[in-house]
């Protein structure tokens, strides 16, 4: 396959930035997205170029590193994928594909593809967390969890936090983030603890870092690679309302 | 409180709230003004029932208004902090993955109902002469025989005039889309949706909107064909 790419190019979080286009010949429909992306890279640095930095690193769809706008969509629009799980099977040959970083006020450039994503590592600060003594490891079995309730956490903490749902938004909103977050501690009793100041202390953070609020457009679901869904954000609403109500 | 005013999530139930009311009142306004299907005697006799209690109708006015100003306040700081939030857009401007047309043009949608409530003030609250287009003072309409105000004769006088009429419908088009969206919108932001109930509020949002499309553009409608007369 050849294929055209036109990939955003920035040099520094401030230097202006272009698309420029570049050939990508021989592409096998088996690589994946990131694949096809690191061959065309040795091609630029036995040239001697300055190679197109891009963010991964598990490459298997769990970490939530890889972040690339693919023709406008974030991930490139396969349901439940990822950009690393992404393979060239579903591009043809000749096509021109449009690559762009993540594009939000709270996730500036800082090279090329590359954002900053620490506004998501402040807002877990701000409370995605337990506060437990550690020790020895809890019985697993010590504290009863329904299963409807288990199975509910584990699928808001199926976020990679990868930041494709403030990506694709039309607001750049992280609402989905911080919804999946705030369900998958508060779903479960170590959790329930501390889910009113979690809640209040997470949208603050989230508010503070400039990112929009919800327009329910269902952009962000749509895009996750993890499948998360829009009812975790009405879940938030509900403990951050509650959490009011209680005074905290 | 101020925390209401200041995240992103308080005013989103600000402009839950202020949303549902207004959602309540165009239901009950709706339902008021289908009277005209019963004949004049009807409904003036409710319009009389209205305006005879000045004190109540004022609150309700005043609650109205406030809920309108809320709801504007609170769309108008959103939309420039989601503008704000992203400062650069993609290639092309492509348009956002799943969203819906009603769900992109909540802003636009809600201007043109802005424009169009206050046409509809002047119109046939205020009663301005100059606004209805068939030369005549819709003050000077009475009933003859109770000599109270004529409501039936100046709606069926107020719709006559097709591009008035016209405007009606777009109103009311723009109103549905923008509460195809709301309606199941308000149910989110509250935090009234789950897994069982979502698709329900979703369809529930569907047959309202296009209810009160027919229901209001019923009237209209029917003085332009000639039913109502």
């Amino acid at each position: 396959m050849n294929l055209t790419l036109k990939v955003w190019r920035q040099k520094s979080p401030n230097a202006p930035g272009r698309f420029i286009t570049f050939q990508a010949d021989g592409v096998i429909p088996d690589m994946s997205f990131l694949e096809m992306l690191d061959v065309v890279n040795e091609g630029l640095i036995e040239k001697g170029e300055d190679p197109i930095a891009f963010d991964s690193d598990c490459r298997e769809g769990i970490c939530g590193m890889c972040s690339l706008v693919i023709n406008g969509v974030p991930h490139g629009g396969h349901k439940g994928t990822a950009t690393c799980q992404l393979h060239m099977r579903h591009f043809k040959d000749g096509d021109t594909i449009t690559i762009e970083p993540w594009r939000a006020r709270a996730f500036p450039i800082i090279k090329d593809l590359v954002v900053n994503r620490w506004a998501f590592d402040r807002i877990i600060q701000a409370g995605g967390f337990i506060s437990v003594s550690t020790g020895g490891a809890p019985d697993a079995n010590a504290i009863p969890i329904p299963k409807a309730d288990q199975d509910q956490s584990m699928d808001a903490a199926a976020c990679i936090g990868c930041g494709a749902c403030v990506a694709a938004c039309k607001n750049a909103s992280a609402m989905l983030f911080v919804a999946a977050k705030v369900s998958h501690l508060s779903l479960l009793p170590q959790g329930k603890v501390e889910r009113h100041r979690r809640v209040t202390n997470m949208v603050k953070a989230m508010d503070a870092e400039g990112f929009g609020a919800c327009t329910v457009t269902g952009s962000c679901e749509a895009v996750c690679p993890k499948e998360i869904n829009l009812t975790f954000i009405a879940r938030m609403n509900r403990e951050y309302l509650a959490a009011w109500f209680k005074g905290k | 409180m101020l925390r209401l005013f200041q995240s992103s999530l308080g005013k989103k139930y600000i402009m839950a709230v202020s949303g549902f009311v207004l959602f309540g009142f165009v239901i009950v306004h709706m339902l008021g003004n289908l009277q005209i299907f019963l004949g004049p005697e009807p409904l003036n006799r409710y319009a009389h029932f209205l305006q005879s209690m000045p004190e109540l109708l004022w609150l309700a006015r005043i609650v109205l208004l406030t809920m309108v100003a809320l709801h504007v306040w609170s769309a108008i700081k959103l939309s420039l902090e989601n503008k704000a939030a992203r400062p650069a857009g993609y290639e092309g401007n492509p348009t956002p993955v799943a969203a819906s047309y009603a769900s992109r043009t909540m802003l636009m949608s809600g201007l043109i109902v802005a424009v169009f409530i206050i046409y509809h003030l002047l119109h046939f609250t205020v009663q301005t002469p100059a606004v209805n287009l068939t030369g005549q003072d819709f003050k000077t309409f009475l009933d003859p025989q109770t000599k109270h105000h004529d409501v039936f004769r100046m709606m069926v006088v107020g719709y006559s005039k097709f591009w008035v009429s016209g405007f009606y419908i777009l109103g009311m088009a723009l109103l549905c889309l923008h509460l195809s969206h709301g309606v199941t919108g308000m149910f989110q932001s509250l935090g009234l949706k789950n897994e069982h109930t979502g698709k329900w509020i979703d369809r529930f949002a569907l047959a309202v909107a296009a209810v009160i499309f027919l229901g209001n553009c019923s009237i209209p409608m029917a003085v332009l064909l000639g039913y109502v007369r």
